[in-house]
């Protein structure tokens, strides 16, 4: 069992979302950064459908009350436990009643906590994603806050193999020597990928330069539902009124005052704005840890290059499952 | 019948049935969406029906495992959908549920009846028996969970969204916009001019069905009075 002695900005138990209710207007939910949520399962011996925490700029104080696996992947907002700094994207042996902290920030902008075995949280609708509007999912529904305990469940055989090797009972944790190598979860600059979007023809041609031209700043009423952007105003060649339909995450929108909007984990199922472009997914990690306030460049890139680079990058996540497997067979 | 396919996203697209709202094209699209859900295909995720086309999410790494190398996920998704559509026969008439939804207009419930009555140049009561006679169509879903974008609202009581939306709309609410009306099954901010209130539940997630409607439904409200609705409510509870 873990305890929440102090919330911080907002944590939430999320995973990959809820898939199969969008329908029903359903919103999807799950974790910003599905990248480092994957990784940081992979660590501790989950598969990747274990619920993790979403912890965002301003980290939990956290109390484990027994041994645990933890993992910790995602942008650098300092953890430490017992007050010393912990590393990023490998396998960390916690023992019971050590204290996990969050100090001084360094990058990125959420961080997720894997456990060995998962948090035990009520499954709704298919999934364990804190749907916060609706109240539902995750734990009670809601952010946590102060008090909160969250219960364990079984650990899986590889876990308590890659637990076992890293044990040392003299010490309040232990890291592990290995992690997942940095490419994978780190972009090389803030560049991000875009594929053009459903409406891209009709916007006139100073908007179609602007987008891939000037940077956006990611505004401060961003949230989990959507980045509002500031920048170049993008507009249409005429005005048409649109049908709405279904977005998804990553999809580019620009409402009437032509600042653009970029849907995120928890945007509702359909939309009525234009769609300029719509993120590849292979860069929606990157968006996931932008903060309010920085700048963003969009860079055009084909359909069809976005769904080979995204298999590889799915190929890659895979190898390191096996080969975490492997090595603890 | 013709279809279109289109990109939404890299692992999305949609198919287009339609460039227009209308009754016809909504029947095919529940066709359509409850013939694919029905297939249990590996590398599909999850339908969106809307207006005038379905979304449809896969899993391009199942995807990925299937398809050749030198086709791309999307190419062997629409080569398969195609096949499929091609089969659905879109003759058969699919019968929708009628569900009436009791209201109870006016008062706290519904603040700005008075103002969509004004607006009309009706009274209050005459927007009611307006509103409550129309045979009302779900043509799709979205904005919140169970939220039904109706179609068949009389002009007669058509009312513009308010100026300032308000922050918090108590779940349950009737309300008009534009040519629309529609209920918010959850709490929500939003600028729809809200005439009245039901008692019945239209976001069910501990349900079977976690809505009380679906896209295709057709719909009636039934006007009750106060004393109907504390009952309803309590009944629910």
């Amino acid at each position: 069992m873990i305890e929440i002695k102090k919330p911080g900005l907002l944590t939430t138990v999320q995973d990959l979302g809820r898939t199969g209710f969008q329908k029903y207007g359903v919103i999807a939910s799950g974790v910003m950064d599905q990248d480092a949520h994957k990784i940081a399962n992979m660590l501790v011996g989950n598969n990747e459908e274990q619920p993790t925490l979403e912890m965002t700029l301003i980290g939990p104080r956290i109390v484990f009350h027994e041994d645990c696996l933890i993992s910790l992947c995602g942008g650098d907002i300092g953890p430490q436990i017992n007050g010393q700094k912990v590393r990023l994207w490998r396998p960390i042996w916690v023992k019971a009643k050590s204290e996990l902290t969050f100090g001084s920030y360094k990058e990125g902008c959420r961080t997720y906590l894997a456990i060995a075995g998962g948090f035990d949280v009520e499954v709704v609708m298919d999934s364990y994603a804190t749907y916060l509007r609706a109240h539902i999912g995750g734990h009670k529904g809601r952010a946590l806050q102060k008090g909160d305990q969250l219960s364990l469940k079984e650990k899986s055989r590889l876990s308590g193999k890659i637990m076992d090797s890293l044990k040392q009972p003299d010490k309040p944790f232990v890291e592990a020597q290995w992690s997942i190598p940095i490419q994978t979860r780190r972009p090389s600059n803030q560049r991000i990928r875009v594929i053009e979007g459903k409406q891209f023809s009709l916007f006139n041609k100073d908007s179609k330069i602007a987008l891939f031209s000037h940077p956006y700043k990611v505004a401060s009423q961003s949230d989990r539902m959507g980045y509002r952007l500031s920048g170049s105003a993008l507009a249409l060649s005429e005005e048409k009124e649109m049908i709405s339909e279904a977005v998804t995450m990553g999809t580019i929108q620009v409402p009437p005052d032509g600042q653009p909007i970029i849907l995120m984990a928890d945007r509702q199922t359909t939309g009525g704005y234009p769609k300029i472009g719509q993120v590849a997914s292979i860069d929606l990690h990157v968006l996931a840890q932008t903060k309010p306030g920085e700048e963003v460049y969009f860079e055009k890139i084909s359909f069809a290059a976005a769904q080979r680079l995204y298999i590889q990058k799915e190929q890659r996540l895979y190898e390191y499952k096996k080969s975490i497997q492997i090595k603890y067979r | 019948m013709k279809w279109r396919f289109c990109p939404l996203g890299d692992q999305a697209l949609l198919i287009e049935l339609g460039d227009q709202i209308s009754s016809e094209t909504q029947q095919h699209i529940q066709m359509f969406s409850h013939f694919l859900e029905g297939q249990r295909l590996p590398w599909l995720k999850e339908c969106i029906p809307a207006y005038t086309n379905i979304a449809v999410f896969y899993d391009i790494w199942k995807v990925s495992q299937l398809c050749g190398k030198d086709q791309l996920p999307y190419e062997f998704v629409c080569a398969e959908l195609h096949e499929l559509l091609k089969s659905v026969d879109i003759q058969t008439h699919l019968s929708s549920r009628k569900i009436d939804i009791p209201v109870c207009y006016g008062g706290e419930f519904g603040p700005d009846l008075d103002e969509v009555a004004r607006l009309n140049h009706l009274t209050p009561d005459e927007v009611i028996t307006i509103h409550a006679a129309g045979d009302y169509l779900v043509h799709m879903i979205g904005f919140a969970p169970g939220f039904p974008f109706i179609g068949g609202m009389s002009e007669k009581i058509a009312a513009p969204r308010r100026k300032s939306p308000r922050l918090q709309i108590p779940a349950r609410t009737v309300g008009i916009a534009g040519m629309q009306t529609g209920v918010y099954p959850i709490e929500t901010p939003g600028g729809w001019q809200l005439i009245g209130r039901t008692p019945i539940e239209l976001f069910t997630p501990e349900g079977e069905m976690p809505t009380l409607l679906r896209a295709g439904d057709r719909i009636q409200f039934k006007p009750i009075s106060f004393e109907e609705y504390k009952q309803l409510e309590a009944e629910q509870s």
